[in-house]
């Protein structure tokens, strides 16, 4: 699979795209392909403030419930509100329209914590050759 | 994969592009393309199973029909030669053992399928019974049996292309054995299924399981034919209202319980293992019943989610699910009888949070004949 070369990941397969003090958070390709068919999208309230690998979003597909954790502290200032018509967006188009929430980051040192393109590349080989 | 069983079929999951799992110690496929459009499939034209983990008997003997009646609960009396019976095999206390499909070939002799998680369970407790009757014998045919079933409006054009059995003539829950598919020799090919759609079931020695499979996929082709996995085999049959052993059924559950009724001889003139406890339900009113309900609110209900009326908890959900053919969320739980009806509403707790859901006529889905 390929991934955005800007963004920053996890290792629970969450995403953040940060662009100056806001980051759009989702989840990966390996994440949705992982899941299957998603059919719902529990969101997170707007002015909600969460800890790095706090619990933001609930997922679930068919088969199965999946917590969200998020990458980086910050306080919702953006959900997409698409996913509760279409939840399957995330399965389509995870990166980009499937996008779960945006944040402002009120602790930017938790970037540090995360993968980058290429850690993130061979983490989700393994991930995929384990599974 | 190399610590789980696996099916005669296990290549062919591969082979289509299966996400292979494990699923109660066997390796099989949770989907190949996708479960929704898997559902979708089945619903509109046919899909093929792997069932091989299933599990076989066979109950032989001048006693086979004494025993059976005693083994389970609905009275086998008026079945007919080539007719198979839906049944629940009983504990004393009224819980159920599992449930199983009894097919009848002739007057001692009787072929039994039973669920793959309870296949050790179900054959001691067959054997154990069975010492009661000198003139029966029970054999477990799990290991040697391959089962493939094939389900969907378009899966009696698919099979006809395979048999020289005039499938028109083959009713809903009748069957033949010793007969030959796809040049295979001594197959049974049953009309049943667990999807709520026309179709059928057919068993073959493990050896040809895959010839067999590959046979079906060719027939079906023009018709679209595709693989379907575990999951969409449990929304089909949850849409149907047709119970899981483990989720609508139990040692604690009896078939009544689960809405079988239909199925059960309360009064079967010769007594059944369980039989006792039955009328006790039936005489002082049932513990709990099984509901099924849409969700008002958004939300999901799953299995073993609690189920609240004011604040207090009455019982709980067996399964729950979206349900891709009425693009709903949809359950079924078990509440008190006084709570049982059509429109009552209650709260499934999700997450720590009450959702509102109202009880709706079951079953979910039924196909138009």
């Amino acid at each position: 699979m390929a991934y955005p070369k800007d963004f920053k990941y996890t290792k629970s397969h969450e995403f953040i795209k940060v662009s100056g003090k806001q980051g759009t958070v989702g989840l990966t390709s390996y994440a949705q392909d992982a899941l299957g068919d998603i059919v719902f999208v529990e969101l997170p309230p707007i002015g909600k403030e969460f800890k790095q690998n706090d619990v933001f979003a609930v997922v679930e597909s068919v088969k199965a419930v999946s917590d969200c954790y998020c990458p980086a502290a910050g306080k919702v200032v953006k959900v997409n509100e698409k996913l509760a018509e279409d939840p399957a967006l995330i399965n389509r188009d995870p990166h980009g329209e499937g996008w779960i929430m945006v944040i402002e980051l009120t602790n930017p040192k938790d970037l540090d914590n995360l993968m980058d393109v290429v850690a993130y590349e061979d983490y989700e080989a393994k991930a995929e050759h384990h599974h | 994969m190399d610590n789980l069983r696996k099916t005669p079929n296990y290549d062919m999951h591969f082979k289509y592009g299966g996400k292979v799992v494990d699923f109660g110690g066997w390796a099989l496929s949770v989907q190949f393309s996708g479960i929704l459009e898997e559902h979708k499939q089945v619903r509109e034209k046919v899909g093929l199973f792997d069932v091989s983990h299933m599990g076989e008997a066979t109950v032989v003997g001048e006693q086979a029909l004494a025993f059976l009646q005693k083994l389970v609960s609905r009275d086998l009396t008026p079945m007919e030669e080539g007719q198979v019976f839906y049944t629940h095999m009983l504990y004393p206390n009224g819980g159920t053992v599992d449930d199983l499909m009894v097919t009848k070939w002739g007057p001692t002799d009787y072929f039994l399928v039973i669920n793959a998680s309870n296949a050790a369970k179900d054959v001691a407790w067959m054997q154990k019974l069975a010492q009661e009757f000198p003139k029966v014998k029970v054999t477990d045919l799990s290991a040697d049996t391959a089962e493939l079933a094939l389900q969907g409006p378009l899966a009696p054009a698919t099979m006809q292309k395979l048999t020289k059995v005039d499938l028109s003539k083959l009713g809903y829950y009748h069957a033949v054995r010793k007969v030959e598919v796809a040049g295979i020799p001594n197959c049974i090919i049953s009309r049943t299924g667990y999807t709520g759609e026309d179709g059928f079931e057919v068993f073959c020695d493990p050896a040809n399981a895959n010839k067999l499979w590959e046979a079906i996929m060719e027939a079906g082709k023009e018709f679209g034919i595709k693989p379907i996995g575990l999951g969409a085999r449990d929304t089909l049959r949850f849409e149907a209202s047709m119970p899981l052993y483990g989720q609508e059924l139990d040692q604690n559950t009896s078939p009544l319980e689960a809405g079988l009724g239909r199925f059960v001889s309360v009064d079967k003139p010769t007594p059944f293992i369980g039989q006792e406890a039955l009328k006790k339900q039936v005489a002082e009113g049932l513990p709990k019943k099984l509901v099924g309900f849409e969700m008002v609110d958004r939300g999901i209900p799953r299995h073993n989610y609690p189920v609240a009326k004011n604040g207090k908890e009455i019982g709980y959900v067996t399964t729950g699910s979206f349900a891709p053919t009425l693009n709903k969320n949809i359950g079924n739980a078990f509440v008190p009888v006084a709570e049982a009806k059509i429109g009552n509403e209650f709260d499934v707790i999700v997450r720590g949070k009450p959702l509102k859901a109202r009880i709706v006529k079951t079953p979910f889905y039924k196909r138009k004949k």
